[in-house]
């Protein structure tokens, strides 16, 4: 197991330098370069300023020596300063982000396994039955409908029209005056609609995956040798064939990372939440390079993270794996 | 697995199935005839300002209601639909030949030209998409043009691996041999034997991908950094509709529906021809 695991992780090293050249590649080919953006607008910037800055991204070194400076710089999350007024740190600004984003994203997660994996069971079981038929026009038209646009139906409904709940932000205005409980409430209910719109596009890929995994599964002759001995149908479902089912399932759970990061953006733009995904679309709309390309490595990292412990968890889970 | 009357169910199914694919044809075929001739469709300009009736919901006039600057919601959803259709093609035009050269020399060449291909892949997958998209639009200009490019430039490494393994299998067939004999170079053997051979899987990944496409072109007009207004594209009628969002839900409501069935369209057609082409995967 040991073996397997450091195996794994050496392969994921030339994916980190990969990353690394690329996001150093893409500053470089900004226009005007890593400080084109923050001076060629700014009147006072004189040319020696300029020069000044230059020297201090260490612009003016050879190529290889300046990857070489920004791979150490990466190596201890230090993505330089926001060209934002405020001008802090990347790191800061995204370590404060973080945390709203992931709550968002692995409650969205526990939704979709709640709801993806019964239905996806259920119709693989029953294959042809209504319940399928139904479930499969279901997760098709799942597959269309955009998220947003969803997201402004929802808001409609029920922010504007029902008048229950919040359309914008995470907490209201009231907050600081709630307890312990009342803030508790208060931050679940504004944080209902954007879970159940980020999960929203996993349960169509989910149940559809589920469902062709069982379907895979219970044909084959360990599960017809359950039944001959005569187990419940119960027992071969569940203790039998699901549990093989749901195997593969780690590994969707570790490769729809970058799917969830980017679905982030675009559903805390539209609920105002003050998340990674928000400050990347202020980051985009104002070019502050330093901010794009510090999420940029950080979303990769993350991804390339999810890969390794989907890897990791499915040799747990399964013993032909890291044997083999 | 299905028994005797099993066999009658599945053939319901298949028919069924079959529908759903002529159903996603024609929805496609709608919306290419609504973009070729779109003023058989709306009566009106797309981008004629009427300050005098914004914001007024569908009537005999304005079937899908009017926007923020009283123009006609129905000509800009009719208008937005070439806009879609243009992306959507462009983009996995692009993403599809790109994979495919990848693919097909990754997969024929093997050795180093294949290691150094695939570690390329692997790296660029290791980027979320939507934010490898919109890092790269921050760099350039937002306009139709530049969305398309990236948008391809983004999505080519499923359709490089896809065709990666189908020329893996191919090249070690006979006729590939036969050819091989017979004194074809490599130029001839790969365009005329492996990548004739490869069509029918790269056909399903474009399909599914012109609806990929089309989503993310209206994810990105409707965050403000796709197809830019006063060009009606359905992304950022939405962005309208968001601004007005406790007035006019009609706003919200049509282009959706039209990015709906669009992308249902695709997909449906896109499945449809998998089915056709390799009955073995059918109904997963």
């Amino acid at each position: 197991m040991l073996r397997y695991i450091s195996r794994r992780l050496l392969l994921t090293v030339p994916l980190l330098v990969g990353i690394s050249l690329v996001s150093f590649l893409m500053m470089h080919m900004a226009p005007g370069g890593p400080i084109g953006a923050g001076t060629d607008m700014n009147p006072k910037a004189t040319a020696e300023s300029r020069a000044r800055l230059k020297a201090y991204y260490g612009l003016d070194q050879p190529l290889h020596i300046q990857y070489g400076r920004w791979l150490g710089r990466m190596a201890t999350l230090d993505f330089g300063d926001s060209f934002s007024p405020d001008g802090r740190p990347v790191a800061e600004k995204i370590k404060e982000r973080i945390p709203i984003t992931l709550t968002i994203n692995v409650l969205s997660m526990g939704l979709i396994f709640l709801v993806a994996i019964p239905v996806g069971v259920y119709s693989a079981v029953r294959k042809g039955s209504l319940f399928d038929r139904i479930s499969t026009v279901a997760v098709f038209t799942g597959f269309a409908i955009p998220t947003f646009w969803l997201a402004l139906l929802m808001m409609i409904l029920f922010g504007v029209t029902l008048g229950w709940l919040p359309i914008s932000g995470i907490s209201s205005m009231d907050h600081e005056s709630l307890g312990a409980l009342g803030k508790l409430a208060d931050r679940a209910h504004h944080l209902l609609l954007p879970v159940l719109l980020a999960g929203f596009g996993g349960l169509a890929g989910m149940s559809r995956y589920m469902r062709s995994n069982m379907l895979e599964v219970i044909r084959q002759d360990y599960v017809a040798t359950a039944r001959a001995k005569g187990l419940p149908e119960g027992t071969v479902v569940f203790r039998h064939a699901m549990r093989n089912a749901l195997l593969p399932v780690i590994t969707i759970l570790g490769l729809s990372v970058p799917d969830l990061l980017g679905g982030s953006v675009i559903f805390e733009t539209i609920f105002a939440i003050p998340g990674m995904g928000q400050l990347f679309y202020q980051g985009v709309m104002s070019r502050d390079y330093p901010l794009i390309m510090g999420i940029l490595t950080i979303g990769a990292f993350l991804t390339l993270l999810g890969n390794l412990l989907a890897d990791v968890g499915y040799a747990l889970a399964d013993p032909r794996i890291r044997q083999g | 697995m299905n028994g005797p009357q099993g066999i009658g169910r599945d053939f319901a199914r298949r028919l069924l199935r079959n529908r759903l694919t002529a159903a996603g044809g024609a929805v496609i075929l709608f919306f290419f005839l609504v973009s070729a001739l779109p003023g058989l469709f709306a009566s009106h300009e797309p981008n004629r300002i009427d300050i005098v009736n914004i914001l007024r919901p569908p009537s005999a006039e304005h079937p899908l209601g009017t926007d923020d600057l009283g123009r006609d919601v129905l000509a800009r959803v009719v208008h937005g639909a070439r806009v879609s259709l243009k992306v959507g093609f462009v983009a996995v035009g692009i993403a599809t030949a790109l994979g495919l050269l990848v693919g097909l020399l990754s997969g024929f060449y093997g050795g180093w030209v294949d290691a150094v291909l695939m570690r390329f892949v692997d790296m660029m997958l290791c980027f979320p998409t939507f934010f490898l998209i919109l890092s790269v639009i921050a760099f350039l200009e937002p306009s139709i043009w530049n969305i398309m490019a990236v948008i391809g430039l983004t999505g080519w490494m499923g359709v490089a691996r896809l065709v990666r393994a189908e020329t893996l299998s191919i090249k070690e067939r006979d006729f590939v041999a036969a050819a091989r004999a017979q004194g074809a170079g490599d130029a001839r053997i790969i365009f005329r034997h492996v990548l004739p051979n490869t069509l029918a899987p790269i056909l399903v990944a474009a399909t599914l991908g012109v609806a990929g496409a089309i989503l993310t072109e209206s994810a990105l007009s409707f965050l403000g950094i796709g197809v830019q207004p006063p060009t009606p594209s359905w992304g950022n009628i939405l962005t309208s509709g968001k601004d007005n969002i406790e007035y006019a839900w009609w706003l919200s409501l049509f282009p959706g529906l039209a990015i709906l069935f669009t992308v249902l369209g695709y997909n449906l057609l896109g499945e449809g021809i998998r089915d056709a082409a390799d009955p073995r995967l059918k109904g997963r």
